[in-house]
C-alpha cells in the first residue's frame, strides 16, 4: 500500500492540481538543498561506518597488515591463496572453523524454523491470557548473549548445573558433560539458541498467521478438509513470504554465531566449536593480521550470499 | 481464529482446554527456569552454590554475590551498569535523530539521485555487519575512538535498519497532511518537526526500544574495542567477571541479573512496542 504512494508521486500522475499549487509554493520556500540537507546527518554515519568499511575491507584483504609494523605491502591474492591451500599454516583453523559454523547452522536453522512455528500456530488464536504467554516465550531474547552465555554455562556446568540437577531427579544419567565433550556440545549451543530466540520467530510467524484470511480456513472447512490438511493447503500457502523471510534470517544468525561458543563452550572441546566469526575477529585483533582476517571476510560474505540466494530459489521455484 | 470443532460436545471441549493450558503452563516453565534460576543463584552464600546436588533454594538468603559486584575495584559492575546506560540512550537518541530526518527526506521529498540513495542504504542490509567488523576498527583506531565512549555510540547507528523502517512509517501517512500544513505556509523543516514527527510517536517509539536493547546487549564490538575496567560497558564487564570468579556462580549471577533487570523491565513496559517492531520487520520480507 505503502509502495502505490511512492510509485505515484515518482511518475507525477496527475497530482490534483491544489496539490501542484502546494509544491510549487514549498520548493519556493525551502530551497533545493532541503531534501540534502535533511539526509546529511545520516549520511555522514553511513558513509564512515557503512560503505568505508566495505572499500577498505576490499583493500585491506590485499595487503599484508600488522597493526605492530610500519609496512604494509601489497600481496595481490595471496591472503585468499592461503585459505585454499592446505600447506598453508591457516588453512587447518580456518576451515575448521567453517565447519563448526556449517555444523550449528545445519543443526539449529531447522529447529528455530519448526519450533517457533508450533509456538505461533498455539497462540494464533484467542483464549485468556494469550499476551501473557507471548510476552513469556519472547522474553529470553531481550536478553543479551553475555548474559544468557553466562548463565546457560552455569545451568550447563556438570557439576554444580541445573540441566544435569533436573535429569538427576528424573531417574536420568546426570553426569552428562554439556560443555566440554562432543556430541553434547553442539546439543547445548543448539538447544540454548533454540531456547533464547524461538519467541522471536514466533512473533513473525504470528503477524504472518494473521493476515491469512479467516474464510479460507472457513471455506477449508467446509470441504471437509482435516486440521493437517488445513494447515498443508491453506497455512503453510499462506506463510510462504513470512517462512522464507524467516528461513533466510535465521540462516545468517546461524551462519554468524559467536557469542555462544565464546561463552558457553569456549570453544571446547578444543578449538571445535569455534566459529568463523569468532575465528576472523581473533586472527585480525588478537593476532594483528587485519589482511588476511579482511580476506576471511569476504570470504565468508560470499558464502553467505551464496547461501541466501540458493534459498530464495528453492522457495520461488515451489510456488508454481 | 482457530475455533474449537463445533462438534465436540461441553466435556470434550474442557478436556482439551486442559490440555492447551498444560502445554502453555509447559512451555512457560522451559522459559521461565533459567531466568528464575539465575535469581536464586545471585542470593546464594558461596558455599551454598558449591552444593552437589545443587540445593533448590537459598538458604539463608544471602547478599554475597551482590555485595561482591558492588565493591569491586577490579570489576566495578556499577560502573559498566552506568556506561552502559549512557551509551544505550545516546545511541538511541542518535538514532532517531539521524534515520528519522533521512528517512523523511526519502520517503516525502523529490530530489535527484533519491533512489540511488536509497538503494545504496538498503544493500548495506543484505551484508552481514559481522564481515565489515575489521575495516570498522581500523577506522575508530584512525579516530582515535578505541577505548573511549563514542566507539559503542555512534559507529552501529550507521546501520540502514532505522532509515528503512521510519521510511516505511512515513509513506503510509497520508500526502494531505503536509499539503494542509504548505498551504498553511509552513516549510518542510516545519512539516517535519510539527506535523510528521508527532503522527509517527508508535513508530519512534519501536525504533527507540529497539536501538536501546541492541546497544545494550551488544557484546562482540565492545569486547574488542574497549580495554580499561572503567570504560566497559555490561556485557564485555561480564565476560571478565566470569573470567575472574569461573564457578563463584552467586557473583557471576547477581552481574547477570543486574543486565538483564532493565532490559526486562523495558520489555514490561514497551511490550507493544518491540512486539510491534519484531513483526513488521517480517512483513517486508
Amino acid at each position: 500500500m505503502a509502495d502505490v504512494i511512492e510509485v505515484g508521486a515518482a511518475r507525477g500522475d496527475a497530482p490534483p492540481p491544489a496539490a501542484n499549487a502546494a509544491r510549487r509554493a514549498s520548493a519556493g520556500r525551502t530551497g533545493r538543498a532541503t531534501p540534502y540537507l535533511f539526509l546529511a546527518p545520516y549520511l555522514v554515519l553511513f558513509g564512515v561506518f557503512g560503505l568505508l568499511p566495505i572499500v577498505l575491507g576490499l583493500w585491506l584483504s590485499v595487503h599484508q597488515w600488522d597493526f605492530q609494523l610500519p609496512n604494509r605491502p601489497f600481496v595481490g591474492l595471496d591472503n585468499y591463496k592461503e585459505l585454499f591451500s592446505s600447506d598453508s599454516a591457516i588453512f587447518g583453523d580456518w576451515w575448521q572453523s567453517v565447519r563448526a559454523t556449517a555444523i550449528f547452522t545445519v543443526l539449529s536453522v531447522p529447529l528455530l524454523v519448526v519450533v517457533p512455528l508450533g509456538l505461533a500456530l498455539l497462540l494464533n488464536r484467542s483464549f485468556p491470557g494469550r499476551t501473557f504467554f507471548r510476552a513469556i516465550y519472547f522474553a529470553p531474547y531481550v536478553l543479551g548473549v553475555a548474559v544468557i552465555g553466562l548463565l546457560w554455562r552455569f545451568l550447563l556446568d556438570a557439576n554444580l548445573g541445573l540441566v544435569n540437577r533436573l535429569l538427576g531427579v528424573l531417574g536420568l544419567p546426570a553426569d552428562t558433560p554439556w560443555v566440554t565433550n562432543m556430541p553434547w556440545a553442539w546439543i547445548s549451543l543448539v538447544g540454548v539458541t533454540v531456547w533464547w530466540t524461538s519467541g522471536f520467530n514466533a512473533v513473525i510467524y504470528l503477524a504472518g498467521l494473521q493476515d491469512i484470511s479467516p474464510e479460507l480456513y472457513e471455506a477449508a472447512r467446509m470441504d471437509g478438509a482435516s486440521a493437517w490438511q488445513r494447515f498443508r493447503n491453506v497455512t503453510l500457502p499462506g506463510l510462504r513470504p513470512v517462512l522464507l523471510f524467516v528461513i533466510t534470517t535465521t540462516v545468517l544468525a546461524s551462519a554468524n554465531m559467536f557469542g555462544q561458543s565464546f561463552l558457553i563452550t569456549q570453544g571446547a572441546p578444543g578449538t571445535e566449536t569455534r566459529t568463523v566469526v569468532w575465528f576472523i575477529v581473533e586472527e585480525g585483533l588478537r593476532d594483528n593480521d587485519a589482511g588476511r582476517a579482511a580476506a576471511m571476510s569476504i570470504v565468508f560474505a560470499l558464502l553467505l550470499a551464496v547461501v541466501s540466494i540458493a534459498n530464495f530459489r528453492l522457495f520461488r521455484y515451489r510456488e508454481d | 481464529m482457530t475455533t474449537p470443532t463445533p462438534t465436540t460436545n461441553g466435556s470434550a471441549w474442557g478436556a482439551r482446554r486442559v490440555v492447551f493450558y498444560a502445554i502453555l503452563v509447559a512451555l512457560t516453565l522451559v522459559f521461565l527456569t533459567p531466568l528464575v534460576w539465575m535469581v536464586i543463584t545471585s542470593l546464594k552464600t558461596y558455599t551454598a552454590a558449591q552444593e552437589i546436588p545443587p540445593s533448590w533454594l537459598p538458604n539463608p538468603i544471602a547478599g554475597y554475590g551482590y555485595e561482591q559486584i558492588m565493591n569491586n575495584s577490579a570489576n566495578p559492575v556499577l560502573r559498566w551498569f552506568l556506561n552502559s546506560m549512557v551509551a544505550a540512550t545516546l545511541h538511541s537518541l542518535l538514532v532517531l535523530v539521524t534515520a528519522s530526518m533521512a528517512a523523511y527526506s526519502l520517503a516525502r521529498l523529490r530530489f535527484r539521485g533519491r533512489g540511488v540513495t536509497f538503494a545504496l542504504i538498503v544493500g548495506t542490509l543484505f551484508i552481514p555487519p559481522t564481515s565489515l567488523i575489521i575495516p570498522n576498527f581500523l577506522i575508530v583506531d584512525q579516530l582515535n575512538w578505541i577505548d573511549t565512549l563514542a566507539v559503542v555510540v555512534v559507529p552501529g547507528a550507521a546501520s540502514a535498519f532505522g532509515v528503512f523502517f521510519l521510511r516505511q512509517f512515513f509513506l503510509s501517512l497520508p500526502n494531505e497532511l503536509e499539503e494542509a500544513a504548505t498551504l498553511d505556509g509552513a516549510n518542510q523543516w516545519q512539516i517535519f518537526y510539527k506535523v510528521v514527527l508527532p503522527l509517527s510517536k508508535p513508530a519512534l517509539a519501536t525504533l527507540a526500544v529497539l536501538s536501546f536493547l541492541t546497544n545494550w546487549n551488544d557484546f562482540l564490538w565492545p569486547i574488542f574495542v574497549l580495554f580499561s575496567p572503567e570504560k566497559l560497558t555490561l556485557p564485555p564487564g561480564l565476560g571478565l567477571l566470569q573470567g575472574s570468579y569461573v564457578t563463584d556462580y552467586p557473583v557471576i549471577m547477581a552481574g547477570a541479573v543486574l543486565a538483564s533487570l532493565p532490559v526486562l523491565i523495558l520489555f514490561v513496559l514497551a511490550q507493544r512496542h518491540i512486539i510491534q517492531g519484531v513483526s513488521r520487520s517480517g512483513l517486508k520480507g
